[in-house]
């Protein structure tokens, strides 16, 4: 059984499966930088005393599954959305669902995500992929950071689907069901607008100093000592984690920002502002400082770069970004809507 | 970001794959250009695996010295934390701690060696004997 999907290709996996499904239910405007930020996806924090894989936990995004639910929400679509208890109860959730012609967005582990190269494999649960029919014993999966679709055996996708450890999918499926009433343009225009309010108040005023703008300023100031807490070869893997947080498929900070600036300019297509375009020029500033910060972290866990005078670089390009997006979030959330 | 400047750079990205990156064209229009990978993420992948390298080099030592059971070292072969061992196997993290020494390991019944072979993807011999037939 084979149910009608068309693949898309995407630079983060789940706005791009919020994106195909979205086209599913006949909502072919949606593009993945629309669902990003109708979504509100963009974020910031840096929880300190916490490690992941031995490294700072760094995330650029919000919590998996947010931003689905968010563009669903704001567009007025309904979800299905369901964990479960037993490998078996998945199993035959996600069949039904097959025969009934629905594809279906899975989270997953990629740990053993069997068509990833083996460099990519950590236990990182929060990837998403769709499953769009089931040939034999082999399941249809349209995974939206691969080019061409792939597929998975029964078992390899029963494990992927029932990774454990943090954020374990507990096979988990979810879907969005044709809304009662079409979307119209206006709709679209009304979640952009939510979609930005609240993407602009998360980052300026998100409690605390860890998180929002105001984290990546606190993470700016935590790189400059880290050279002498943690000594050069722990700092230099400290930033490549960094690096690998902010800049790998299925997280991605300076593309996030790129795809928020894309996000803006088609924005303007629906709610026109005069704002949109100053604000959509200054993420691209955020993402290219993203990338610079990037390049000089390389220097530092390559071994080029040793100094403390580098780590203050690297600390200074953070603080750099914060006043860059305090700038366009604090443009975009005093923006007065017309309609 | 200018679409000329998506940077083209080989890596274990290209083996697979080809990702999206959102760049401007001449006008200053937001489109999408495929890369095939970006040196700097590249190297912070390949500093990544070098670590793990060494630490499960220094878990294997360890196991030999007598100062950790082979736990360890699979643990850091297959880049599991803590929690994520302790999610796999059902078993508390305290009691994991205990099976990590030399001591703690001898006692564990086949059952639980059972369980922390399955997690890791071995057989018992194996486990026991620390030995790993790359897959």
């Amino acid at each position: 059984m084979k149910t009608e999907f068309d693949h898309l290709q995407a630079a983060h996996c789940e706005t791009g499966v919020t994106t195909g499904l979205m086209h599913h239910i006949g909502l072919d405007k949606m593009t993945e930088p629309l669902a990003f930020g109708i979504g509100a996806g963009l974020f910031y924090i840096y929880i300190p005393y916490i490690k992941i894989s031995n490294g700072p936990a760094i995330a650029f995004r919000v919590m998996p599954g947010l931003i689905f639910k968010r563009a669903c929400k704001a567009l007025g679509i309904p979800v299905v959305r369901k964990k479960f208890r037993t490998k078996e109860e998945s199993r035959v959730a996600l069949d039904s669902r097959l025969a009934q012609g629905q594809p279906v967005g899975c989270q997953v582990g990629v740990y053993y995500l069997t068509y990833f190269p083996k460099e990519y494999r950590f236990h990182f649960n929060a990837h998403n992929i769709v499953v769009f029919g089931k040939e034999g014993d082999n399941y249809l999966v349209s995974d939206p950071v691969m080019e061409y679709v792939t597929s998975l055996s029964d078992y390899e996708l029963e494990r992927v689907r029932w990774a454990k450890g943090a954020l374990a999918p507990k096979g988990q499926i979810y879907y969005p069901m044709p809304s009662s009433e079409p979307v119209t343009d206006e709709h679209i225009a009304r979640a952009i607008r939510k979609g930005i309010r609240s993407n602009a108040w998360v980052m300026l005023n998100i409690p605390g100093h860890i998180a929002g703008v105001s984290g990546i300023k606190y993470t700016g100031k935590k790189i400059k000592k880290w050279k002498d807490q943690l000594g050069l070869h722990t700092a230099g893997l400290y930033l490549a984690q960094l690096v690998r947080m902010q800049e790998e498929i299925g997280t991605g900070g300076g593309g996030f920002r790129y795809m928020y600036a894309a996000f803006l300019q088609q924005a303007m297509a629906y709610t026109p502002h005069g704002t949109l375009p100053e604000a959509s020029a200054l993420f691209t500033q955020a993402g290219d400082l993203w990338r610079n910060a990037a390049v000089q972290a390389a220097g530092i866990y390559k071994g080029r770069l040793q100094t403390q005078g580098d780590f203050n670089q690297m600390g200074d390009y953070l603080m750099e970004i914060a006043a860059v997006e305090r700038k366009a979030f604090t443009a975009l959330s005093k923006i007065k809507w017309t309609s | 970001m200018q679409k000329e400047d998506v940077p083209q750079d080989p890596s274990a990205l290209g083996q697979f794959t080809k990702e999206v990156c959102y760049a401007t064209d001449a006008s200053g229009k937001y489109v999408t250009e495929l890369s095939t990978g970006w040196e700097v993420k590249a190297s912070a992948l390949d500093a990544a695996w070098k670590d793990i390298e060494e630490r499960v080099a220094s878990a294997r030592q360890k196991v030999i010295d007598g100062k950790a059971s082979p736990i360890l070292f699979f643990m850091e072969k297959r880049i599991m934390d803590m929690p994520t061992l302790s999610a796999y196997t059902g078993f508390w993290k305290w009691r994991i701690q205990r099976h990590l020494t030399p001591k703690g390991f001898a006692r564990l019944s086949e059952r639980k060696l059972g369980k922390y072979a399955e997690a890791f993807g071995v057989s018992v011999d194996q486990l026991k004997s620390m030995t790993l037939h790359e897959d």
